[in-house]
């Protein structure tokens, strides 16, 4: 009946839905570790006595903060194939997109994370004989990401939820799925709320684990 | 002192004897001088210690021997190889040198071991094996081969300070430097780490010191440098040093420092 709560609904289109949350993490995952070592090269540049270098990276960041990450989605759709001479896909296109878009926003926080390593750490390495690089890779990048572990994953839980996004260019997540049971069935109430529950329980456990970590780093 | 190596025309100013050398070194902050036409030399086996109020470029003194600081006027050398020449690879240079920091400078993300084990792998090339014999050694010299898988958190001012120390030992180094080994230490540990550097001065290790203890300076310089507003004020035999050959600035330091 149109009144009732059907929780049948919800049951039986779990298997539809978990394929849909599998585009949806397979999308984050690549999004955050793409988004990651794309930033730290931003943040590297960014932090370069290289005044070129330096702005070019600085202009890169500001532009794509600048940009609603939807129209970013949109445009990468169009831009990709474009560029690339041959269709790529949605999911190409999408994956490329976020991590473009993200890129910018881990730049500044693996620039803050290389910032809170002190001067003294990077001597101490460079008194040793380490180069820029091997400096860069076994004393201060390790440092910034243990100092920004937290904030690097508060920022994964906010591009988690921005993968909803890609519903613009017909990719098949979490929350299309549940669109598409929602309208065949005519269970919005129900598809929705599921889709509600299950973001809200995935980002509320993120945002604990958090939490946790950011007290064990206060403790140590 | 060296009177007739200066009249020979064709001879290396980088003589068989002379690990460091530093030929009106001149250095700015932006507008201000921290180093006004800086002249010393550091022989093989010698140790230096350098004392002076502080601001006095003490620390940057050294700093720019191994070029963590850039100078802009003047030649330094070591070994024979100029610290300021671009074509200088600097690396490979500051691995002959070892240094000590004030603060210690440990990596607090990897354990005792790890810290001493890092540049002997990376920049020496050396295998785990080698490396790990080498560490082992520089623990036992140190005093702390029970700490030896802790993180340098884990352990007190004083054994961090030596750690540092076989650190830099661990390179091999042709020369170490100390920039205020003892200053960051609660008073109980200064001597801990002292010891270590005195041994080292007796086995023969060349040495610079920024320090204030001048008990360690009777004890083991050869020579005594002063420094004060970016001048070396005074360079001299320990014994001219203490022994009352000083200036009027020199004096009124000593003063100073001495009567607490």
């Amino acid at each position: 009946m149109e009144g009732d709560f059907d929780f049948d609904i919800i049951i039986q289109s779990i298997p539809y839905l978990a394929e849909g949350m599998m585009l949806s993490f397979q999308l984050a995952l690549l999004g955050i570790v793409g988004g990651v070592v794309f930033g730290t090269l931003l943040a590297l540049c960014r932090l370069s006595p290289f005044a070129p270098l330096s702005f070019i990276a600085g202009s890169y960041v500001n532009f794509f903060r600048s940009m609603p990450l939807i129209l970013v989605i949109f445009w990468f759709y169009f831009l990709v194939p474009f560029i690339v001479g041959r269709p790529v896909g949605g999911f190409w296109s999408v994956t490329i997109a976020f991590i473009m878009f993200e890129a910018a926003y881990y730049c500044e926080i693996m620039r803050a994370g290389i910032q809170s390593v002190t001067v003294g750490q990077v001597y101490a390495g460079q008194a040793l004989g380490l180069t820029y690089r091997q400096n860069m890779q076994f004393i201060v990048l390790p440092q910034a990401f243990r100092n920004m572990i937290p904030i690097l994953l508060t920022q994964a839980i906010v591009l988690f939820q921005d993968t909803s996004l890609v519903y613009v260019v017909g990719l098949g997540d979490f929350l299309v799925h549940a669109d598409i049971v929602a309208n065949r069935d005519n269970r919005l109430m129900e598809m929705f709320s599921t889709v509600a529950v299950v973001y809200f329980v995935i980002c509320l456990m993120g945002t604990l684990f958090v939490r946790r970590l950011q007290r064990k780093f206060a403790n140590e | 002192m060296n009177e007739t190596e200066k009249t020979t025309p064709s001879a290396e100013p980088s003589s068989a004897s002379c690990m460091i050398r530093m030929e009106d070194v001149s250095k700015w902050y932006g507008d201000f001088q921290v180093l006004v036409n800086c002249t010393t030399k550091v022989d093989k086996a010698e140790v230096v210690v350098i004392c002076g109020p502080s601001g006095s470029g003490k620390s940057t003194l050294i700093k720019v021997i191994n070029g963590l600081e850039p100078f802009q006027e003047g030649e330094i050398t070591f070994d024979g190889v100029s610290v300021g020449d671009p074509a200088t690879n600097l690396p490979k240079l500051r691995s002959r040198i070892g240094m000590v920091f004030q603060n210690f400078e440990l990596f607090p993300h990897i354990t005792i071991t790890g810290n001493i084990n890092l540049a002997q792998l990376k920049v020496l090339g050396r295998n785990d094996k080698e490396a790990e014999k080498r560490s082992m050694e520089l623990l036992e010299r140190v005093g702390l081969m029970d700490q030896k898988d802790k993180f340098p958190a884990q352990l007190s001012g004083g054994q961090q300070q030596r750690v540092a120390i076989a650190r830099g030992l661990a390179m091999d180094p042709a020369a170490m430097l100390f920039d205020e080994p003892t200053s960051a230490l609660d008073p109980e540990m200064i001597n801990e780490v002292l010891d270590v550097m005195t041994e080292l001065a007796n086995d023969g290790m060349t040495m610079m010191v920024v320090t204030h203890e001048m008990g360690f300076a009777k004890r083991v310089a050869d020579r005594v440098i002063f420094m004060d507003e970016g001048r070396i004020e005074e360079d001299c035999s320990k014994d001219d040093f203490f022994g009352g050959e000083r200036g009027e600035r020199a004096q009124e330091f000593l003063s100073k420092i001495l009567t607490h």
